[in-house]
């Protein structure tokens, strides 16, 4: 068992540009099963992939992989013509709202957004466009969601995931490879990662992740890693509190940021006092949540939840 | 992106969003040419000065050269001695704010030079209200947040009287609907004349919020005037940098010099930069991880110097432009680099930083920390470049190293 993805996943990509065509060639070599893609002006064309698989990836596949993923016009079409049933998106900034609500009207179940820089405002409109619909959308502003040796989806290093008992949750990138790193070097090891992402406006939250942690059996321990604006680690923390039954750890970054500046992520932002660090540490180890002093003790720390949590039992 | 309030508020007048009557002025002879029209088209004899910078408390604020005159000053010396007597008053005020430094709640101890003032209308005031369009991440959505404690900053608000403040929800898909609007100006206390206009402001305002793309819309205080009128005393705007691609005209409202040069040099080569007080440079990829560094030199002891993201895909040349940016702060005494590499690879930072250092030169302590994708062939080409530098096994290991470097 894993979270969202697995072997029977089937992922059509929205925006076959260059950085859409470099990541695709990377999650084909994991392992991953790509069906289609979608991108208007080149529709009816084929996009080939081939080279030499990732070892690190889905194991038991021959050496090398030739992919021919053709292009199609609409979400709706890909959906026909290949039984996808998630999307990747990677399309630009300006065009991404559009190409998430085309994907959801599609009835694609999983719609995991890379792009990042999306106005707030077209965010605030496609959560509306979601409401009532039976979709997830991750992210945007995310590296996307990573089931170690079955299925890769968005930008991570496959090679830094190993199988294993942690669900891992996230706002940043490159923090949760450092988490990834951690728990892969101290043999603990993923169930699934699931980044999502540092805009303020997002689709899965702290609460929807741990919640499907919490309900599946593989994921032992959960290691959730926030930052600096809003409120949705203490919403998670009130969550925990009511409802978690496996240990979580964490790492809130941020606690020498200024208040009322952006530190990189547009959702990363102290205003008017709210979304201060010390104010997201106070309310996790409130419920429990063992907390890592500095992001180089993230995997011990999760270690360190996972004993405690066996000595209780 | 913050703009000055003379600058939203030609904004939202140009919405239908009732605003007084002003002039900007960069010049004593402008602020004093701009007293005569102010007066005689609206009939009151007073005049308001307002020095116009991005940060909030000027009329609580001094200036450090003439402790005895505030960031906003109500000119009435226009009632007995008319006209002439209101230009001389406001000549006396702009040629001791202009190119002073006014220091508030906000500007920190340094304070901010005052470029521009902005004269304006005097207003016969009977109520001062709150009123702001902003984003409620909990929801998702824009909300209006009202309240009768007009004139008090709102988070003060907030803390000690929340029941005063009045919040709702705006739907993306029907906008603030006519009984919403009625229902805050309701809440605020408006009758007659005062409801109807403001009903009518409450509707301009959220429109002009949408139309925009504004982070927050803040209007404080909202006044009500002995006529009934409804007008933003003043206006703070603030705009979302992800959708100013498609508002050309209020990209041109950037004032320069309010921004930091190093911030906006680093924004020209796609990095993310914000200089702090630390003595410690840094230089990482990903925003979670560039803050988590900068936690990590307090944790040992240390003071970062700045934020610096290079991003996931970071170039040579973008690398030699966020070394210079960093060692252009003299403050700086050693710079960490701190790299997990994922899409980007190792050996192609190893790359960049020894170009960087080539081109711009090196007289500071350098601490690399390198880990994932090609990790080994980039800590080779650091060690074969015969570089000054010092390698680190993690982030801990990075932050003690570069803070004995400096001691």
């Amino acid at each position: 068992m894993s979270v969202l993805i697995g072997n029977d996943t089937r992922v059509l990509v929205q925006g076959m540009g260059k950085t859409g065509r470099f990541h695709t060639d990377k999650a084909i070599a994991y392992g991953t099963h790509m069906v289609a893609a979608v991108h208007p002006s080149r529709a009816g064309q084929t996009e080939v992939f081939e080279g030499e698989t990732d070892q690190s990836g889905v194991p038991g596949r021959a050496d090398t992989y030739r992919v021919e993923l053709p292009i199609l016009r609409t979400v709706g079409e890909a959906v026909a013509a290949s039984g996808a049933n998630a999307s990747v998106v990677y399309v630009p900034p300006a065009f991404a709202a559009d190409a998430i609500m085309e994907a959801a009207d599609a009835g694609v179940p999983l719609i995991v957004c890379v792009t990042e820089g999306i106005p707030v405002a077209d965010m605030v409109r496609v959560k509306r466009y979601l409401e009532g619909k039976d979709v997830r959308l991750v992210g945007p502003n995310c590296p996307g969601v990573i089931t170690p040796e079955q299925c890769k989806i968005g930008i991570m290093p496959g090679y830094i995931h190993k199988p294993g008992r942690i669900g891992v949750v996230s706002r940043s990138g490159t923090l949760t490879y450092e988490a990834v790193h951690q728990l892969t070097l101290n043999g603990l090891g993923q169930t699934t990662a699931i980044g999502i992402g540092g805009d303020p406006v997002n689709g899965t939250n702290f609460v929807d992740a741990l919640s499907l942690f919490n309900d599946d059996a593989r994921t032992e321990g959960v290691l959730m890693i926030g930052e600096i604006g809003g409120t949705a680690e203490e919403d998670a923390a009130d969550w925990i509190t009511a409802n978690m039954t496996k240990p979580v750890a964490g790492f809130i970054a941020g606690t020498t940021a200024p208040p009322g500046k952006r530190m990189g992520h547009a959702g990363a932002i102290i205003s008017g006092g709210k979304g201060t660090a010390a104010a997201k540490i106070d309310a996790l180890e409130a419920a429990g949540v063992l907390m890592a002093q500095t992001p180089t003790d993230m995997g011990a720390a999760m270690e360190q939840a996972m004993a405690a949590a066996a000595e209780r039992r | 992106m913050k703009i000055h309030e003379y600058q939203a508020k030609a904004l939202m007048a140009d919405r239908g969003i009732a605003v007084p009557t002003g002039r900007v002025a960069t010049t004593v002879d402008e602020a004093v040419a701009a007293v005569r029209p102010l007066i005689e088209d609206s009939g009151n004899p007073v005049v308001v000065v307002k020095s116009q910078i991005h940060a909030g408390g000027r009329g609580k604020g001094r200036f450090k050269e003439h402790a005895d005159v505030g960031g906003v000053n109500v000119v009435t010396d226009g009632i007995t001695g008319g006209i002439e007597a209101a230009e001389e008053r406001v000549r006396d005020l702009a040629s001791r704010m202009l190119g002073s430094t006014l220091v508030t709640i906000q500007t920190g101890p340094e304070g901010k030079q005052v470029n521009r003032l902005y004269i304006e209308q005097g207003i016969d005031i009977a109520t001062e209200l709150y009123l702001s369009v902003l984003l409620d991440r909990a929801t998702s959505r824009n909300i209006v947040m009202a309240s009768t404690e007009g004139g008090t900053e709102i988070e003060v608000v907030a803390e000690e009287t929340p029941e005063r403040i009045l919040k709702e929800e705006i739907d993306p898909a029907f906008g603030l609907l006519p009984f919403q609007a009625r229902r805050i100006a309701y809440a605020l206390g408006l009758e007659g004349d005062a409801l109807k206009n403001g009903v009518r402001f409450l509707d301009a305002l959220a429109r002009a919020s949408v139309e925009l793309d504004t982070d927050l819309v803040e209007i404080n205080p909202l006044v009500v005037t002995t006529g009934g009128a409804v007008m933003a005393l003043d206006g703070k705007m603030s705009f979302e940098a992800n959708a100013l691609y498609r508002h050309p005209e209020v990209q041109a409202l950037q004032d320069i010099t309010e921004e930091d040069a190093a911030e906006l040099e680093a924004k020209e080569h796609d990095l993310s930069f914000i200089k702090l007080d630390g003595d410690i440079g840094c230089m990482v990829n990903g925003a979670g991880l560039a803050m988590a560094t900068m936690d990590i030199i307090k944790t040992v002891g240390g003071e970062p110097a700045n934020f610096l993201d290079v991003g996931g895909g970071a170039e040579k040349d973008q690398i030699a432009a966020a070394f210079k940016i960093i060692t252009k702060d003299p403050n700086v005494k050693g710079i960490f680099v701190n790299i997990f590499g994922g899409i980007m690879r190792c050996d192609v930072i190893a790359e960049g930083v020894i170009a960087a250092v080539e081109e711009v030169g090196l007289s500071v302590p350098l601490v690399v920390r390198l880990e994932g994708t090609n990790v080994e062939l980039g800590k080779q080409m650091l060690d074969d470049s015969g570089l000054d530098l010092v390698s680190a096994t993690d982030m801990r290991d990075g932050a003690q190293k570069i803070l004995e470097l400096t001691k």
